[in-house]
């Protein structure tokens, strides 16, 4: 291993060398800390709100403060860590590795993202410090345009911000991928966590300046009085919920497309085979984004939206579930008859695949008009989003850290404790977020911290069940970070997996490749020659 | 030289289409009048992606992109436009 050249960790150890690298491993690392920051400050503000609906009265906190922490906790989760965290720190670390090239195609590039996302983090701490704002992260109007007495402007501006970061990463990865393949590599031969990235990038690209757009006329209303969404000025609230939602439904699949493709390389790589019907679950990818952009009006159902906008606005919404069940089914194909190692990340995996059938089956419920009638604005909602953004998202990143920390840091970490940690954050995650189905489906609405007595029992289960969640997302700093100093060193591929990144040294090298890899076979070749694995 | 002298006629030709607009809108009543409107803004619209965007010096895939982007705000519109074209409706 000597003649190995040192490693992306090894290639500097000075703040400057971190600070001012374009290295896109290196990057990656940063994004890496900087949501988990974000991430502990997003669930601190959760675990504020469940405290406050311990009881009925909502004793903990005033009106005006629930309302602030609520949605300090939607935006941060959503724009800080939600959207950001597979890509920007897996697909950042990978998807160079996987298909043969050195670095993104504009390195320098991705570092200003970077800089461009703390610069939003930054904007988004000092509302934090400032005393918030209160219009939830949806920033409805007429409500954030007129009403509110909160900071709506400069959390605006941050959000604004923190686009062009992901507009510039989504750039990076599209021009990465079509140009930096490795020969042999054609697009039947892409892993599907690449396949998936590219799906996301597209979105990225394309949605997120409507957002951009849409909150320089909320700030412009705000500032100037401009009739834009404003009835008494000729303007129409309606319009901001089919901008806002024309990025903000495309967004759920920012989140949970990446999370897709982390899926499809663990499933493979714990049952041992190739995954089955590769091109399906590739060109699901797409089709995901693709009809992710018609769907957006089912937010509207009983905004005033014509019936027959909600009637189209339904029937593409359950035309999206087709592409996403038949990754299910594919992965569920490939897992049958495997070989399967229960390691940690699988154990992710599996908690991924139950959280988001949960998710995507209560999704088509609220497709459905005369449910969504019922239910809408409800706990059900809040339970149903929870259970793809974050019972999916996360299961799925932190699946992607157990399964790539050897590589990412050269260390193997305590396997009992990642499978501990598995199987707590699913149970944690089904006792916070099932009992809010039934809260939901028996009337109780979303953002009220006072509510009837009888809703308490439910509640107190819930807030239960997020102090179990809170803890067990807790638990991978300790045996993480004990792996960086004390564990043993992991080897090039200890999982016996497939893939490009698997053939370089763990951590690799600052170039990664000494010599352009060429591929010759297809993607998920499986049984992999287990003399390399652990 | 010649490349000048194209982009003066497509400007020439834009200007021309922006004159027309203008007599449309004053010649023409009703729906004729909007719709004849969008037509020579989409067909300006399409000179400009087409000659001073460079589209058509461009690969194929960058023109899937191109039209790939029109493609989403045209979605993004005419589905806007069912729900307030028909809110009276019911």
């Amino acid at each position: 291993m000597t003649e190995n050249p040192p490693s992306y960790l090894d290639a500097g150890h000075t703040i400057r060398s971190w600070l001012l690298t374009t290295d896109h491993k290196r990057i990656a690392v940063l994004y890496l800390i900087s949501v988990t920051f974000f991430f502990l400050v997003g669930g601190a503000a959760a675990g504020l709100v469940r405290a406050d609906l311990l009881t009925p009265e909502g004793d903990l906190l005033t009106n005006e403060g629930y309302n602030r922490a609520f949605t300090l906790h939607g935006v941060i989760m959503v724009w800080f860590f939600l959207i950001p965290s597979i890509p920007n720190v897996f697909g950042n670390f990978l998807i160079p590795l996987m298909i043969g090239a050195r670095d993104l195609a504009f390195p320098r590039l991705n570092l200003l993202s970077w800089y461009i996302y703390m610069l939003g983090g930054l904007f988004t701490l000092i509302v934090l410090l400032v005393g918030g704002v209160d219009t939830g992260w949806t920033f409805y109007t007429p409500l954030s345009s007129m009403f509110s007495n909160g900071h709506v402007v400069l959390v605006a501006a941050a959000v604004f911000i923190v686009g062009f970061s992901s507009i510039l990463t989504g750039l990076n990865f599209i021009v990465t991928i079509h140009k930096l393949r490795a020969p042999g590599m054609g697009w039947g031969r892409m892993p599907l966590f690449v396949w998936s990235h590219y799906a996301t990038s597209i979105i990225l690209v394309l949605a997120t300046p409507v957002l951009s757009i849409t909150l320089v006329l909320i700030a412009a209303e705000r500032l100037f009085g401009l009739g834009i969404f404003d009835p008494s000025l000729g303007g129409d609230p309606l319009l901001f919920q089919h901008l806002f939602w024309f990025y903000s439904h495309p967004a759920v699949y920012i989140m949970v497309l990446p999370a897709l493709g982390v899926i499809s390389e663990l499933v493979a790589a714990a049952a041992r085979k190739p995954v089955f019907g590769y091109s399906f679950v590739a060109g699901s990818s797409i089709a995901i984004a693709i009809i992710g952009f018609f769907v957006w009006g089912h937010h509207m159902f009983v905004s005033g939206q014509s019936m027959y906008a909600s009637a189209v606005f339904s029937f593409l919404s359950l035309a999206v579930a087709v592409p996403s069940g038949i990754k299910v089914y594919n992965w569920t194909a490939t897992l049958y008859k495997g070989n399967i190692l229960l390691d940690p990340p699988f154990l992710f995996a599996m908690s991924f695949i139950g959280l988001f059938v949960v998710g995507g089956l209560t999704g088509l419920a609220l497709a459905m008009l005369s449910i969504d009638v019922h239910v809408h604005d409800t706990y059900f909602v809040v339970a149903h989003f929870h259970y793809i953004m974050v019972g999916g998202t996360i299961s799925a990143y932190f699946g992607a850290l157990h399964f790539w920390w050897p590589k990412m840091f050269g260390r193997m970490y305590p396997l009992t404790w990642g499978r501990i940690t598995a199987a707590t954050i699913f149970f944690g995650f089904n006792l916070t977020f099932f009992p809010q189905f039934i809260l939901g489906f028996l009337g109780m609405p979303r953002r009220y911290h006072v509510y009837a007595p009888e809703f308490q029992t439910l509640h107190v289960l819930s807030s239960a069940g997020s102090t179990l969640l809170g803890f067990a997302y807790l638990l991978p700093f300790v045996y993480l970070g004990y792996s960086l100093v004390a564990s043993k060193r992991a080897s090039a591929n200890p999982w016996g997996a497939t893939g490009l990144e698997w053939t370089v040294p763990s951590p690799p090298p600052k170039h990664n490749f000494v010599e352009i890899p060429t591929v010759t076979g297809r993607p998920y070749d499986y049984p992999v020659d287990k003399e390399d694995s652990r | 030289m010649r490349q000048y002298l194209q982009t003066s006629v497509i400007w020439l030709f834009l200007a021309l289409l922006l004159g027309l607009t203008v007599l449309a809108s004053h010649v023409l009543t009703g729906p004729v009048s909007l719709f004849t409107g969008l037509f020579i803004a989409a067909l300006k619209a399409g000179l400009v992606l087409w000659f001073f965007m460079g589209m058509r010096h461009e690969t194929p895939m960058i023109r899937l992109f191109g039209t790939g982007a029109l493609f989403w705000l045209a979605a993004l519109l005419l589905l806007t436009f069912v729900d307030y074209l028909s809110r009276g409706a019911v």
